[in-house]
């Protein structure tokens, strides 16, 4: 391990902003899509629900 | 034909697929998520100081595996796309639909990180280079494969009209990957040679090659959920759909 502190390795030897900007807008997206993925599929899935449940209750009233 | 065969050609229909999709994408994430923990602590804390770029360098580790996903997906998303073209199966349209975004991001993580990387190295966030440009291109190309697919109500014309733009595309990865080569640009060489011995430290290469792994199952693991989300929207009008949810 080459870092003396904390301060030393946010630093990155004063390529903070490049370094972390990087890192950041990796994990900030690669977070994000699979949350919006997963949301994706979920509204699928309850809108298939809802259909199912439609028809079912279609079939019991007739 | 073997049996084997005809037991994997099985998993080519959307129904048997989304199933087998939902058991392997935790795996994937599991997978993903250990090479990530692994390949940031190399990255970080095991990797030297750059000789010439201090510890700016350390950007090769997210710069590299993304910009090599974005060109990877793309040959994946083009394979599908002209089986779907030429078998006409289902899925193979849905497979190459459900690759493009996550394509797209790579791209986009490629083109930021480099301009991150470009500006303290080079003095500018962006130069009209042939590697630069290339990728650029790829980007809009993602781009527009997604926006075309999105403007054709009918999925399976869809799937053509995408499947000609996705295979006319793949002459620009070529491009891209040799540009270093056939033009004098600013951008460094290729960071891996197969034909010689890797100019970087080991543990620089270690953790760049972890941080590849990691993003290469990171992108299993969402287009295997975003193709689950696609088969259901497509298929929702099957029988097999019905059952499929419970």
């Amino acid at each position: 391990m080459h870092w003396t502190s904390l301060q030393d390795f946010l630093a990155m030897g004063g390529y903070a902003l490049y370094v972390w900007g990087s890192f950041g807008a990796c994990l900030l997206l690669m977070i994000a899509e699979p949350l919006l993925v997963r949301h994706r599929l979920s509204q699928v899935r309850a809108g298939l629900r809802r259909e199912r449940l439609a028809e079912t209750l279609d079939q019991e009233n007739a | 034909m073997t049996h084997s065969l005809i037991h994997w050609f099985r998993f080519a229909s959307p129904q048997s697929f989304y199933p087998l999709a939902g058991k392997l994408v935790p795996w994937f994430w599991a997978l993903a998520a250990l090479t990530g923990a692994a390949g940031l602590y190399i990255g970080f804390f095991v990797a030297p100081t750059d000789a010439q770029q201090g510890e700016g360098y350390r950007i090769i580790f997210v710069h590299v595996p993304a910009s090599w996903m974005s060109m990877f997906i793309y040959l994946v998303m083009a394979f599908w796309a002209g089986l779907g073209l030429v078998l006409n199966t289902r899925l193979s349209g849905m497979m190459a639909q459900a690759l493009a975004p996550t394509g797209a991001l790579m791209a986009a993580l490629s083109l930021w990180t480099g301009a991150l990387w470009g500006k303290p190295m080079w003095g500018a966030w962006w130069v009209w280079d042939a590697r630069l440009t290339s990728e650029l291109i790829l980007f809009f190309l993602y781009i527009g494969f997604i926006a075309l697919q999105a403007a054709i109500d009918d999925p399976r014309r869809a799937d053509k009209a995408g499947a000609v733009l996705a295979l006319v595309g793949v002459v620009n990865i070529p491009i891209i990957y040799f540009s270093v080569k056939w033009w004098n640009t600013l951008h460094q060489g290729s960071t891996i040679n197969l034909n010689k011995a890797p100019s970087m430290a080991t543990t620089m290469l270690w953790g760049m090659l972890l941080m590849a792994l990691c993003f290469w199952m990171y992108s299993i693991a969402v287009a295997l959920m975003r193709a689950r989300a696609i088969i259901l929207e497509r298929e929702r009008h099957t029988e097999w759909v019905k059952h499929a949810l419970d």
